[in-house]
Order: structure tokens, then sequence, then C-alpha cells
């Protein structure tokens, strides 16, 4: 099970957050700073898994963009890894332009993606056919 | 495709248009360029304040953008409590995009215990039903991810209802759904289990995957619905193989492998049904050997189907698994060969070759991913196939020459499970070196290992001491407390091999005194074999010429530096006062070291050193006595832990413990222990059959060590075993475990007159957990002798009475 999912720059800070699990808004901010800095320790030929606390780490790079996923100890890493490159996919075949504007756009992809910490569809049409229909009546 | 479009998408919800939200842009432009903290913090009053303000003007179009900037203010870790209510009335609103932000809010706002979340449950209730699929969709996915067990209850037809509709949009949102009741609300499990079972049946991926997290969930709770859906074994295969054979299919396919999600998820569920069960084993044995045969490992996608198969495989029925022992090793081998494969890319051409298939995308990818998965699926297979994993030990010992800690830690885990009598040698050399190369982090969970592997397996003592001392010469900081006394304990039983442990330990303290574990037991064993050492002869070892002043000049680095705790220097103080009685012409460099201490800030010592000082002086004629080398620590007796039975106060003859009688534990003597009482303070002249004075507190040898280490045992209600003739037996239970029990006896005299020829004798059977007492003394010219038997011993957690029957 999906426990949650990051996104952060190289400075470390969130730019986008969804927890699959109920964690205190106070301890998030040092959980998140935490996770972030041990990834980033890391050299580029290491591989993208790390044990932290009670959750597995899967991370990916993108760019300047860290993408991290906490994920159960009986979860396939192996599969996550390859949906968050899905998902990247994915937000690369929508948005030309920075994401981070679109924060609420993300947000609807990755709710098509992830429901309560499953994953809920990958294949990319279909995941897009929600937010492709809005904005064709945004146009109309 | 167009299914998703058919919706009557076109009516009520959209009335409203989704607007770029340039005055969210315009906050997160502001707040990315504070400077500081502070800064950040004053714009984000500012914002609030604004929101605030917004949300109390009510319906004016802005609703919606006000909390778009609240939860990326969320988002930063500041309270966006002030909202709740706001999320409540967006998704009320009519209009799709306030609805949609509500909605959102709510999941990342609210939680179960707030009051808020129950006012929603109508909204959802309604949108449930709502003619919008998308609308549905909101519902149904805040539902899963936020909602209370009230709400689940209220709604758990409708979403049963909603897994029986024609869409399969909403069908796979469903799914999950109820996997979030069940979760949250055991009982409702049952409600699920028909439709669950016809969703077997879809042919949309997103549905199917959903109905086998499902179908899991519902077996993981209940080994009767378990036993259900092992009838549904079969279509389960039929899926998975329609998967592994289908041909190339855009629509699912990742890097060659056709939906290695929704085969990962099946390959799991196979595994719960197939464990422990003949059946449900044979019907998915053919699929798993396709699967491990057919699944090109070679890029991520295929090795995460094949990895969860190689887990399936292990997991599954024994005897059925093991005609897969062949296909295990095949697997096997393909695991450690992409593992090879992928590591003799360079990390650049690496990154050059994924970089051309994903465009635009700069994705470093991990060289070891694939050993760390092989790793893990061979710790796994460790437990049921130990042949079959020595065989790739090259492979895992290499893995600990890794430059990557989650490969590293894996190869640990492995190499630690690998050794056995027979690869001892070889393996412990391997880990060794990954002692002294480690990060940081592993260093104790390694050394911990080492200590272990070397107890069970040692092919000899001096191996075994050799391989402690090595631990502790590189990683002597990360160890546990209790390797100090194990180490005392193994060297003192090994009583040919004093002399060279004596002189190893002398040469590393010399070297090194930074390693605190490894300086105290070297303190200890000069101060025990110091004699051996200042001979200079060893068979085993190149003999090096030690000086007395070298060796007090040692014991004196020890306790000066700053790096000494102040255990160590307890440990350096002792040794140097037990020298006293083995050399022979610096006894006075020894005194006025030990009168030094007397007026030490460190409590502990102090008192250890003015008692010493009082040892040379006042009882000089006692002191080679006292100082005896101790006796051989048997590891099986209750001495060897912290304050035991106290052991028979009589002549000072310490040499050996009396061999062990059928049934009867006779304590190792040793009056070393009654030092403290002995200079106490009392002036009565010392006799050689000292009589316990008011109180005695008779400890054992062992005690000697703890009292110096500042370790003494916490203190539990003592219960007494015996009183007569104003002598009491008071007896306390310090530590109880399945197979140690740590007793303390303390006797006090309560009578005017002095209780002479005390002895007392415990014997303990080896069975069962019981101790007989035999206590005999003078009292005022009368002889007493008295046995009682304690059947019970009172421990922390029990606070009953110990049962105790006089003979």
């Amino acid at each position: 099970m999906i426990k949650f999912l990051l996104m952060v720059n190289k400075q470390g800070q969130t730019r986008l957050s969804k927890y699959y699990e109920q964690v205190d808004l106070g301890k998030r901010a040092a959980l998140e700073a935490d996770m972030v800095r041990g990834c980033l320790a890391r050299r580029k030929e290491e591989c993208s898994f790390v044990e932290y606390k009670d959750y597995k780490l899967v991370y990916r790079q993108y760019a300047a963009l860290f993408i991290v996923v906490g994920i159960t100890e009986n979860e396939n890493e192996l599969s996550i890894y390859e949906l968050v490159h899905n998902f990247v996919e994915v937000l690369d075949k929508y948005f030309s332009r920075v994401i981070m504007f679109n924060l609420d756009k993300v947000h609807i992809i990755l709710d098509e993606m992830i429901i309560n910490g499953h994953i809920v569809e990958t294949n990319k049409n279909r995941i897009l056919a929600p937010l492709l229909a809005l904005d064709k009546m945004a146009e109309s | 495709m167009m299914e998703y479009f058919c919706a009557k998408s076109t009516t009520s919800g959209f009335d409203t248009v989704m607007t770029p939200s340039v005055r969210l842009q315009e906050m997160i432009r502001v707040i990315r360029s504070a400077r500081t903290q502070g800064e950040e913090r004053g714009i984000i009053q500012r914002e609030c304040a604004d929101i605030r303000a917004q949300f109390r003007q009510g319906d004016n179009g802005e609703r919606s953008h006000s909390l778009a900037k609240l939860l990326y203010v969320h988002m930063l870790g500041y309270p966006a409590h002030f909202g709740q209510m706001e999320c409540v009335r967006l998704i009320a609103s009519p209009r799709y995009n306030e609805k949609r932000m509500g909605y959102l809010g709510a999941m990342m706002l609210l939680d179960e215990k707030q009051d808020a979340s129950l006012l929603i449950t109508n909204s959802i209730k309604n949108d449930l039903s709502h003619s919008s699929q998308y609308v549905q969709s909101l519902a149904l996915c805040t539902l899963a991810c936020m909602g209370s067990a009230e709400m689940c209850r209220d709604l758990a037809s409708e979403i049963e209802r909603l897994l029986r509709a024609s869409n399969s949009y909403i069908k796979k949102k469903a799914t999950l759904c109820a996997v979030h009741i069940i979760r949250k609300v055991p009982e409702l499990a049952e409600l699920f289990i028909p439709s669950a079972r016809s969703l077997l049946s879809e042919k949309n991926h997103g549905v199917l995957h959903g109905a086998v997290v499902l179908i899991t969930e519902l077996c993981e709770r209940n080994p009767d619905t378990l036993d259900q859906f092992r009838k549904a074994v079969p279509e389960l295969v039929q899926i998975m193989k329609g998967l592994v054979t289908s041909s190339y299919s855009p629509e699912h396919n990742v890097a060659g492998i056709s939906d290695p999600f929704l085969q990962v998820r099946i390959l799991r569920l196979l595994r719960i049904l197939g464990h422990n069960n003949d059946t449900a084993s044979d019907a998915m044995n053919d699929l798993l050997a396709q699967v491990a045969t057919n699944t090109d490992s070679s890029k991520t996608a295929g090795s995460a189907v094949l990895y969860e198969t190689v887990l399936t495989i292990m997991d599954i029925n024994s005897e059925s698994g093991l005609r897969y022992e062949a296909e295990q090793e095949r697997v096997l081998w393909e695991l450690n060969e992409a593992a090879g494969a992928i590591a003799q890319h360079t990390p650049h051409e690496q990154r050059d070759f994924y970089y051309a298939t994903v465009a635009g995308a700069a994705s470093a990818f991990p060289v070891m991913s694939m050993s760390y998965i092989s790793m893990t699926s061979l710790q796994k297979i460790v437990q049921t196939d130990h042949n079959a994993v020595q065989r790739h030990r090259g492979t895992i010992v290499d893995c600990l020459k890794d430059q990557d800690t989650s490969v590293k830690r894996r190869a640990l885990e492995l190499s630690l499970a690998l050794v056995s009598a027979v690869n001892i040698r070889s393996m412990m050399k391997e880990l060794l070196i990954f002692l002294s190369t480690c990060p940081l982090e592993l260093r104790s969970q390694t050394a911990s290992g080492i200590f272990n592997a070397a107890e069970r397996y040692s092919p000899s003592k001096r191996w075994h001491i050799d391989t402690i001392l090595h631990v502790l010469t590189t990683a002597g900081g990360d160890v546990r407390d209790e390797t100090v006394p194990n180490l005392i304990q193994l060297i003192s039983t090994a009583s040919e091999l004093h002399c060279y442990t004596v002189h190893k330990l002398y040469r590393a303290l010399v070297k090194d005194i930074s390693q605190q574990s490894l300086v105290q037991v070297a303190c200890w064993c000069i101060g025990e074999y110091g004699d051996l050492l200042l001979k200079g002869e060893c068979e085993e070892i190149e003999p090096v010429q030690v000086s007395e002043d070298d060796v007090l000049e040692a014991l004196e680095t020890v306790l000066q530096s700053h790096m000494s705790s102040p255990a160590t220097r307890g440990f350096a103080l002792t040794a140097t006062m037990k020298l006293s009685t083995r050399i022979t012409d610096n006894v006075d460099r020894i005194r006025s070291i030990v009168s030094i201490y007397g007026s030490c800030i460190d409590l502990e010592l102090q008192q250890r050193a003015v008692e010493y000082n009082a040892l040379f002086k006042k009882y000089d004629h006692m002191r080679a006595a006292v100082l005896e080398r101790m006796p051989v620590i048997d590891k099986n007796s209750p001495g060897h832990t912290n304050g035991d039975t106290s052991g028979e106060v009589k002549e000072p003859d310490t040499s050996k413990p009396k061999p062990v009688e059928a049934g009867l534990l006779s304590e190792p003597v040793s009056q070393v222990c009654d030092l403290l009482d002995l200079l106490g303070g009392t002036d009565t002249p010392l006799q050689p059959n000292p009589a316990p004075t008011s109180t005695s507190t008779t400890t054992s040898s062992a005690d000697l060590l703890d009292l110096l280490g500042g370790l003494e045992p916490t203190p539990v209600p003592s219960v007494t075993v015996y009183e007569k003739n104003g002598l009491s037996l008071k007896m306390q239970c310090d530590k109880q475990t399945e197979t140690d029990i740590t007793v303390t006896l303390i006797a006090s005299n309560s009578t005017q007159s002095d209780i002479t020829n005390f002895t007392l004798q415990a014997a303990v059977p080896k069975v069962s957990l019981k101790m007989r007492v035999r206590v005999s003394y003078s009292n005022q010219g009368a002889v007493h002798q008295d046995t009682v038997q304690i059947d019970s011993f009172p421990s922390p957690a029990w606070n009953g009475q110990p049962s105790i029957s006089p003979l």
C-alpha cells in the first residue's frame, strides 16, 4: 500500500504532498525534510529504494524534481518505481509548462491514478480523460 | 475511451468553467520570493487573513480560489483548520468547480475526528447518485480517502450498488472505496463478497485491479472468505495467462510487459490463496512456471513481476513448491545475472540509455536496484532453502562491497543468515572486512551479528576471542553493553589462553585507548593476569618484554585520558590495584596512584580509591587474599549475571569453584565481594572467618565489576524468606527471563550480639525453577541450622508473594 507521495525540489522544499494515511500536520514538515534529506544524500548510481522507519521509500529524480513515495513493507517497490514513471509521463503529456502552478490539476491526475493508497488506473488516456473533458468544456 | 464522455456531463454540474487560479499563482510567486523564514511567515499570515475575510464574505465566486490558496499554505506546513467549514460549504455547491475544490480540501484538511466530516456525509450520499460520473467520482475518492466508520456504515450499501453499476469508471473507484469501508468497519465485509467475485469477469484493467485488491483485503481478514475465494483461482490464473501471453497491447504496455501493476497484484493474491493449500497451489503451478520463464527481466517492469513471482513460488504449498526448486534456482540465477548485466553499464551509459527512452526526463536509473531486489528475494528463500542460497554466496559477498547502503543492508542480513559451521571462517573474514568499511548506521547490527555467529559456530576458543577482539578494535564504540561481561566470561574460562589474551590486549591497549569496551576488557585482563604479562613468555604470540612501569604507565594513561568513561576508569583503577599483588618492585607507585584518586571528583571512583587505600593501610595483611585472581565465571551459573545468590562466607579460598554436585549448585566463593563490608567502617578485628556485623550484604564476586561500573540493578521489592533468632534473609528477584533469573539474598542480623560461623548454601535443581537454601550459624553459643525451600520467585512483573515452605 502507498502511504504518501511527495514531489520535492532539489532544495528539499515540498511542492506537492498527498497522504493516504493520517499523519499529524505538525509532524509532516519534519518527516518530509528528513526523508528528502536521506534521498538527496544518495549518489546517482545508488538504487532508488531506501528504508526509512516503518516505510520503504521509492524515489526518482527528474531534472530538478524528486518524487518520493512511501510504501508499506509488503508493497512491490519495483512496480511503484514504474508507477512513478507512469505518473511523470502523464504529467509530461498534459502539461506543457510549469506544472507547479497548477497543483489542483496535478491532484486531479493523482486522484485518477491512486485512491486510498492503491493504484486505480495506469492507462494514460483514461487518466487524462476527465481532465481533458473539463478543459474542453472550459473552452466552449 | 468514449465511455467517459458519454455521461450526461454537460448538464447541471458544469456551469462554471475552470479558470486558471491566477491569484494562487501570484501567491506562490510571492511566497517563493521570500528570503527568510520570517518573511515567509509574514506573507502567509497576511494571506491567511485575506483568505479568512473571503470565507466570511460568503458566495462571491472567489471561494474556490481562496481554498486553493489555503491548501497550498497547508502543504507548506501552516495551520489551515479554519478552512474546514468552507470545504463543507463548497462540497454542497451546485457548481462543479467549487465542489471539486471542496472535496479536495476535505481530503486534505478533514479527518474523521472532526465534526465537520459528519456534515459532508449527506453531500457525499447525494453526489454518489449524481447524474455526472465525475461528480460521483469525487464523492467516491473522498469517501475512500477520509470516510469515518460512521460514514462508511451509512454509505456502504450505496457503494455496493455502484460495484454493480455498468460504468467501469465508477466501478473501479467503488472497489477501492469498498476496501476502505472494510478496513474501517470489518463486519461490513460480507456485504461485498458476492459483487467482488463477479467483478473478476470484467475486462477493464482498472476494475480488475480494484477487484483483486478488494478480494485480497477480504481474504486477509477472514479465513472462511479465503476458503471461498480459492474457487476463484482458475479465473485469476486465466486473467494472468491472458496478460502474459497476450500480444503487444499499447493500452497497458509498460516496457514490453502487459500491465505489470495488475500482474503484481494478481500474483500477490495467488500467494495468499495458494498458501498451505494443495489444490489451489496445483492450480497455479503451471502459470507460475510460465511467468517465470516468459518474463523478460531486463527492465524494471519485468523484474517487478519476476520478483513477485519468486515470492509467490516460495510461499505457496511447499510440497508442490518443491517441484520448483529448479525453477527457483533459475529465477535466482536470472536475477543475479540481471544485477550483473546492469552493473556492467557505467552509471553514465545507464543514464544515457534511459534518457533516450524517456524524452525530456533525465532519469537516473539505479544501477543496483536489481541487486537490491534479488537480495530481498534471496533473503526470503534463506528461510526455506538454505542450500540453494549457499551456492549464491559469492554474489552476496560481492554485494557487501557494494557502494549502496540499501544494497549493503540487505547483503548483511543475508550474509548473517548464511553463516554456518562450515563456512564460518571465510564468511567471518568478509564480515570483519565489512565491519571496518561499512556505514556507521550498520555497524552495531554487524557487530552483534558477528558476536552471535561467533558464539554459535566458533571453531575454537582462541578464534572466538580473536574475533571479538577484532570487532572491539574496529567498532568498540558500537557494541552493546553486555559485550564486555560476555567477553570477560569467555576469557576467564579459556585458562590456557590467558597469557596469549593478556599480551594481545595489552598491545591493543597501548595502540588505542579510545575504544571503551576494548579498554575495559584489556584493563580487566591486565589486572587479573598481569603476572603472565610480565613474565613475557607466551608461546602463541611473539614475546615482548613488558616492564612493570610499562604496564602501570598504560593503566595510568587510561585513568587520565579524557576519552575514558567513568566505567572505564573504574576498570583501570581496579586493575592497578590488582597489580599490587602481581608485581614486585613498583607497589609504591600503585599506592600513590590509588591515593590520588581518593580525592577524585567522580564519586564511584573516589569511593573505590578510598577503599583500596584502606586496604593498603589498615588491612594490608589481607590484601593478597582480597586481590586474588577471580574464579572462573561459569556462564551457566546464575552468578554470571548480576548480584546473584550470595556465596558462602568462609575462609579465603577463591581459587576454583567447587564442582557441581548432583542437583546442588554450590556458589563460587570469593571474599573479594566482601570488600565493601570489610572496609565499611567497622572496627571489628578481622578474623579468617569474618562474622557479618550489623548489616551484611553478601554479593557474588561478579558484582565487583558492576559496582565499579555504576550499573547497580534496579531495586525491586524484596521478600523475607527466613526470619529466626534475629537473623533474617531477604530475597529479591531482579531479572526474570524464560531461561534466567537473578536473585539477590540479603542476610541481616537484628540482635545485639554477633552471629558467627554463618554459612549459606543454595541448591537449585536443573529442571524447575526452585531453590533450597540452607543456613547455619552460631548465635550466643547456640548453633542453628535451617533449610527453606522457595518454590516460586517474585518478579517485578508479578506482585504476588513467593511460595516458601520451611523443610
